[in-house]
């Protein structure tokens, strides 16, 4: 992935939270309020209202924003954070005028470009020509300024051999890069993207990623994404929704760590942590930066520690406990193997109540993604005990922008020269 | 980015029209435009269509009409009368139902960008206004074949035009808001509005009625005065105008239910269209 290093020096660098003070504001959200009324019943057709004219229809009432403010100046990569049903979405449409907000009011600088459950508005029956002249149009543009972007836009979307093809028959993956060329191509002040990055190609992905640097700096963009490490790589700054509120705004890293938190702490366990620790009773466990810090989540390349606390529910004769490292299918990466570090004489054995401390520093080769740490304490093997059983201890994320094949990068000397003619091996 | 500085302004969140007259108006052309292109596309006939299809209808009733239940009698030109009638009140019917399902057709529009809503059913009923005039034209044709003298008044089937015009778009607007919460409209109008072929002079003229009763009710309907009107200018200057069934005051109910509907649908477009997307 040379895209990823390259661009990893200069935007990583120029990524995070330098504030754009100075910049006027391009949008101002101050104190808005949603909120949905469900029909616990829905009653779509007159025959319930008819038959039952009496019944009051019962309303659930789902609030999904509560006093949301903020602003975003000109000139910024803004991110909107939030786990799925937070409100982001909402958030989104009642920025682009699709929703009409409870409370409060949205004040937007110059003209604006949605990009929305993915896609601009199509009509599956028109041809793709005739929907990039509607979306223009749509997005502020003159009748005769859309006519003039049709190849542009369609150049971009690589689709010039389908322009008259109806809609309809597009694949989904062929939409959406029309939908995102009409976006880019509008030359909108501002524009309000919704979760762009989770769908297409490879190629596709590239593409927008292309976009954003070179949109960066120059055109307001609200971004709502679920990956954490184009938050990082682009954002000034960002904001995390949760339970249709603002959790926090500022950084882009600590808008992701918290995320990232969030996401985690709420995580029902897994079936084998569900497993009551009869031997063995785990008090605490971490992890902890380079500077000493305890985190949720690991900057690649950045040494970490290990820590965690058991406390022995009964004697354990020769106890040895075992870390595993897995990634997110759950395959092992590596593991570690400890015993008890005792003075000469004690007897090796833990008794009820005793606990353990297990700590030290790993040297970090893992690559972005996200991984699990669990446990297996053990009666040594040679002591003709099995193993007693499995504690899921962590989730943590690895993030970071140097992505590659597998999930550990070693260190390596490898090099490639161009042999001499006649000087073979 | 654009140079010069740009003011904030407040979103007022989705509506009738929002987003400025012009932006509406290139909408709406452009909709309406690509959608009357589109209806006999993949046709053998394409635009011929447009004129066939009405020339068909004409020509069944026509049949049964003169033949069969001999109708015709004593109305002059009653041939090209039901043609020109049978125009009319196609375009009245076409654009309502077409408007109808319009918004809830439109999902992907409505859900994901910030068109003004009016727009789509107006698009809808300006694709049957197309329609309308191509088949006037050839209405015209007949007329004139049917040895009807043109006169000066034939150009007054632009203020039938406009009258018709804007109760299809009231009623379009009605149907089109409140079909997305209440899909059964969909059955009652199509009910409703094969009652309205009866009930408006199309197939006949009102002096035919025997029933004074039956005669006052089909006055009410605010068609009814309209296409008598394009009667006594188009095709009989001697026919007797709206107001003379109707007598005088009576003539104001018709005009007050033209009004009403106006009025209501107005009020229950501006009310809907803020939350058309989140019922959708």
């Amino acid at each position: 992935m040379d895209y990823a290093t390259e661009v990893k020096g200069q935007e990583h660098s120029t990524g995070g939270g330098e504030p754009l003070t100075d910049a006027r504001i391009a949008i101002e959200v101050r104190g808005v309020d949603k909120a949905f009324q469900i029909p616990r019943h829905r009653v779509d057709s007159l025959r319930e209202r008819v038959t039952h004219p009496l019944m009051r229809q019962e309303f659930r009432t789902l609030q999904a924003l509560r006093g949301i403010s903020f602003d975003v100046r000109r000139g910024e990569f803004f991110g909107i954070l939030g786990r799925n049903g937070s409100g982001k979405s909402t958030l989104l449409k009642i920025m682009a005028s699709i929703y009409k907000s409870d409370a409060g009011r949205v004040r937007v600088a110059g003209r604006l470009a949605p990009f929305i459950e993915l896609g601009v508005g199509f009509n599956p029956q028109l041809s793709s020509r005739e929907n990039v002249v509607l979306n223009g149009v749509l997005m502020g543009l003159s009748r005769r300024e859309a006519a003039r972007r049709v190849d542009s836009v369609l150049d971009f979307a690589e689709l010039r051999e389908f322009a008259d093809l109806a809609l309809k028959n597009y694949s989904s993956g062929m939409m959406v890069r029309l939908a995102f060329a009409v976006m880019v191509e509008a030359d909108a002040d501002v524009m309000l993207i919704d979760e762009v990055l989770a769908v297409g190609d490879a190629a596709f992905a590239q593409k927008c990623l292309d976009v954003f640097r070179k949109l960066r700096g120059t055109r307001t963009i609200v971004l709502v994404t679920h990956d954490m490490a184009t938050v990082q790589r682009f954002c000034h700054r960002a904001m995390l929704i949760h339970d249709s509120e603002i959790k926090y705004i500022g950084e882009a890293d600590e808008a992701a760590m918290r995320y990232y938190r969030l996401n985690f702490r709420d995580r029902p366990p897994d079936r084998d942590s569900a497993v009551p620790d009869v031997n063995v009773r785990v008090l605490d466990a971490w992890l902890e930066n380079g500077a000493g810090e305890r985190v949720q989540n690991i900057e690649q390349h950045e040494t970490f520690s290990l820590g965690c606390v058991i406390e022995a529910r009964h004697d354990l004769e020769r106890p040895v406990f075992s870390f595993q490292f897995s990634d997110a299918d759950g395959e092992e990466i590596f593991g570690l193997t400890k015993y008890l570090e005792l003075p000469e004489g004690v007897p090796d054995r833990l008794r009820a109540g005793q606990r353990v401390l297990i700590s030290g520093e790993i040297e970090n080769r893992l690559l972005p993604g996200s991984y699990y740490l669990s446990a297996w304490i053990m009666r040594n093997r040679t002591a003709g005990d099995l193993a007693l059983h499995r504690l899921q201890l962590l989730e943590f994320i690895v993030f970071g922008t140097d992505l590659g094949p597998g999930r550990v990068q070693l260190q390596d000397e490898v090099r490639a020269v161009i042999m001499d003619d006649g000087e073979g091996p | 980015m654009t140079t010069e500085p740009l003011e904030l302004e407040e979103i007022t969140g989705p509506s009738a029209l929002g987003g400025g007259w012009r932006r509406s108006w290139d909408l709406l052309y452009l909709m309406a435009s690509t959608e009357f292109k589109r209806t006999y596309f993949g046709t053998a006939l394409g635009y011929l269509w447009t004129v066939g299809r009405p020339l068909m209808l004409f020509g069944v009733l026509l049949a049964v009409f003169t033949q069969a239940f001999k109708l015709s009698a004593g109305i002059p030109h009653y041939a090209v009368l039901l043609l020109l009638n049978i125009v009319l009140f196609s375009f009245f019917q076409d654009g309502a139902s077409t408007a109808l399902p319009s918004i809830v057709a439109n999902v992907a529009i409505v859900r994901k960008t910030q068109f003004p809503r009016l727009v789509i059913p107006v698009a809808a009923v300006l694709t049957a206004l197309f329609n309308v005039v191509l088949n006037l034209i050839v209405a015209f044709v007949f007329i004139l074949a049917f040895g009807v003298q043109p006169r000066w008044t034939w150009l007054l089937v632009v203020v039938v035009l406009a009258l018709l015009l804007v109760l299809t778009v009231a009623v379009a607007m009605i149907l089109s808001a409140l079909y997305p919460r209440f899909r059964d409209l969909g059955i009652i109008w199509s009910v409703t509005s094969t009652a309205l072929f009866y009930g408006t002079p199309v197939l006949y003229t009102l002096d035919r009625f025997h029933s004074a009763l039956a005669r006052n009710i089909v006055s009410m309907n605010p068609l009814t005065p309209i296409l008598e009107l394009a009667r006594r200018w188009i095709i009989d200057p001697r026919a007797h105008g709206p107001s003379y069934y109707a007598g005088g005051l009576k003539l104001l109910i018709p005009i007050a239910i033209y009004l009403g509907i106006c009025g209501l649908a107005v009020w229950v477009f501006r009310r809907e269209a803020p939350r058309i997307a989140e019922a959708l």
